[in-house]
């Protein structure tokens, strides 16, 4: 693979010190009560974080420190108990995700919140290359664009033409992890959260998503990932945050250009 | 650590500023000494799948039968925001006017066809039929809508004549789907659609309402005990209780991040 192997910070000039802020966590806390054991489950404590526009964030730290459950979080598909999360819309209107209504969050995933995760939701009968237009069409592409722009992303994931119009639930976990990636990755979002993408990638498709990243970054497309080799992405990482057990965790050194 | 720490309250919507497209406060039912439903409020936008999980008794099939006008609570408000009724509490509307809202605004489809379907007529004729409450005479017509209604639900068109006691249970449901739809409902209100059917004909219903709902954007609240359907339904997921919402969120969050001690029991009794 030809990826810059060196960890950190290796995209100094990715970002503008005039970058929009896009994402201001301060405090967020998880923690699961589980009525029938009687006991509370720590996720994480008392994290802060600022992103902009076009800044890729790095979360790292040992298994259980809460990383996968910070970005399910941030999703609301886990309900914070302390803190607030605000997102700076692309209108320039701001939410606090810990709070928002459930309707609002719908609404956002639709377009501006994103989310990867390496498990593919296959629904029977809908062929892979529907289920990579269906967000555009959603967003209001006509149906024929969509098509098109669904072929194209799958192409550059490695999925064989011959499958586009094939039913996923029957693909390897290899070709469901492409269009899963090609559906989530085709419409940049405002905030992007990765949870371990590469997992199960094969070297085509890493190579795929790393460019495409790249360009949505460019395109000023926030991230906050958590993966498992972080040297897939390392020239795409501005920052790291390390989360720690039980610890509180905030950035260090100065804080991002808001 | 707090001793009970508590998921963060929800704001009032903010980016959704439309009124929800149904809306009921403060519902609420007896039977005798038992109380069916206690003080029940529900929003549901346009678009949006609802779907209520609770056991049986806990009042989400009373609920839903409400919804559908054919039941008149003790208490509580419902609007829909419809033109020809927009800010009236649709409970207040005689028999007539709640017959003639249903027939044109709410389909229904139930667990048991024979409480949606003539079962000896034909399938066409059922689907036809509230074509011919609303008016329409003309025999091509009714004819043709009644196929399109039934080609958009999967059914087998060359069977479009034989009566529902005839066909399997999956092409029953088919049947009542398309009477529902027919007319382009407001609201499509599905009751345990697929409980009691096989689980691979069950995908294949599962996969036609997906299919509707993503190319007509139809607004659904679908009522069931099977969490597995409410999971591949549902943007929002309301668990009911002895005749009260216990806990209500967003499906994904629900089913990984469960709050109440009942959903916790439900969700990890399933996986």
């Amino acid at each position: 693979m030809n990826l810059d192997t060196t960890p950190g910070r290796a995209a100094p000039a990715a970002v503008s010190p005039a970058a929009a802020a896009v994402l201001a966590v301060e405090g967020l806390t998880k923690t699961f009560t589980m009525h029938h054991l009687g006991r509370l489950l720590p996720g994480f404590d008392n994290v802060s974080l600022t992103l902009a526009e076009g800044e890729f964030l790095l979360l790292t730290g040992e298994n259980g420190a809460g990383k996968s459950t910070l970005l399910r979080t941030i999703y609301r598909s886990y309900l914070p108990d302390a803190g607030t999360a605000t997102f700076h819309m692309t209108d320039g209107r701001t939410i606090d995700l810990a709070r928002a209504a459930d309707v609002d969050i719908v609404q956002l995933r639709k377009g501006e919140l994103g989310f990867v995760t390496q498990f593919l939701n296959a629904r029977p009968r809908v062929s892979a290359e529907e289920l990579v237009a269906e967000p555009l069409i959603l967003a209001g592409r006509s149906a024929g664009e969509a098509r098109e722009e669904a072929q194209r992303m799958l192409g550059a994931f490695g999925l064989k033409s011959a499958l586009w119009a094939a039913y996923p639930s029957t693909f390897s976990g290899g070709e469901q992890q492409k269009v899963n990636l090609a559906r989530a990755l085709v419409r940049p979002p405002r905030l992007l959260l990765l949870d371990e993408p590469t997992a199960s990638l094969d070297r085509t498709a890493r190579a795929a998503l790393v460019a495409r990243l790249e360009a949505m970054k460019a395109a000023g497309v926030a991230m906050i990932g958590v993966f498992h080799h972080p040297e897939d992405v390392a020239r795409l990482v501005d920052r790291e945050l390390k989360l720690l057990r039980h610890r509180d965790t905030r950035e260090a050194g100065e804080e991002a250009a808001a | 650590m707090r001793a009970t720490p508590l998921p963060l309250a929800r704001n009032a919507p903010q980016l959704v500023t439309a009124a929800p497209l149904l809306a009921m406060t403060g519902v609420a039912k007896r039977y005798g000494d038992v109380a069916a439903l206690t003080a029940v409020d529900v929003a549901v936008h346009e678009g949006e799948v609802l779907g209520i999980v609770g056991e049986s008794g806990s009042g989400k099939s009373t609920l839903l039968r409400m919804m559908n006008l054919e039941e008149i609570p003790d208490a509580g408000r419902y609007t829909l925001d419809i033109a020809a009724h927009r800010g009236a509490n649709l409970f207040g509307l005689d028999r007539y006017e709640r017959r003639m809202l249903r027939v044109r605004e709410i389909g229904i489809v139930y667990q048991n066809p024979h409480d949606g379907l003539r079962m000896r007529h034909s399938s066409s004729g059922n689907v036809a039929e509230r074509l011919v409450i609303t008016g329409e005479r003309r025999f091509g017509e009714l004819r043709r809508r009644a196929k399109d209604a039934l080609i958009a639900s999967d059914f087998p068109i060359k069977r479009m004549d034989r009566p529902p006691a005839e066909l399997s249970g999956g092409m029953q449901q088919r049947v009542q789907l398309a009477k529902a739809i027919a007319l382009e409902p407001t609201l499509l209100l599905l009751d345990e659609p697929t409980t009691g059917l096989d689980v691979s004909v069950q995908a294949l219903v599962l996969d036609t309402l997906k299919r509707l709902q993503r190319e007509r954007r139809i607004t659904m609240v679908l009522v069931s005990h099977d969490l597995g359907v409410i999971r591949t339904m549902a943007d929002r997921v309301m668990v009911m209780r002895r005749g009260a919402v216990v806990e209500e969120g967003l499906a994904d969050q629900v089913f990984q991040d469960p709050q109440h001690p009942y959903t916790q029991q439900l969700v990890h009794a399933k996986l």
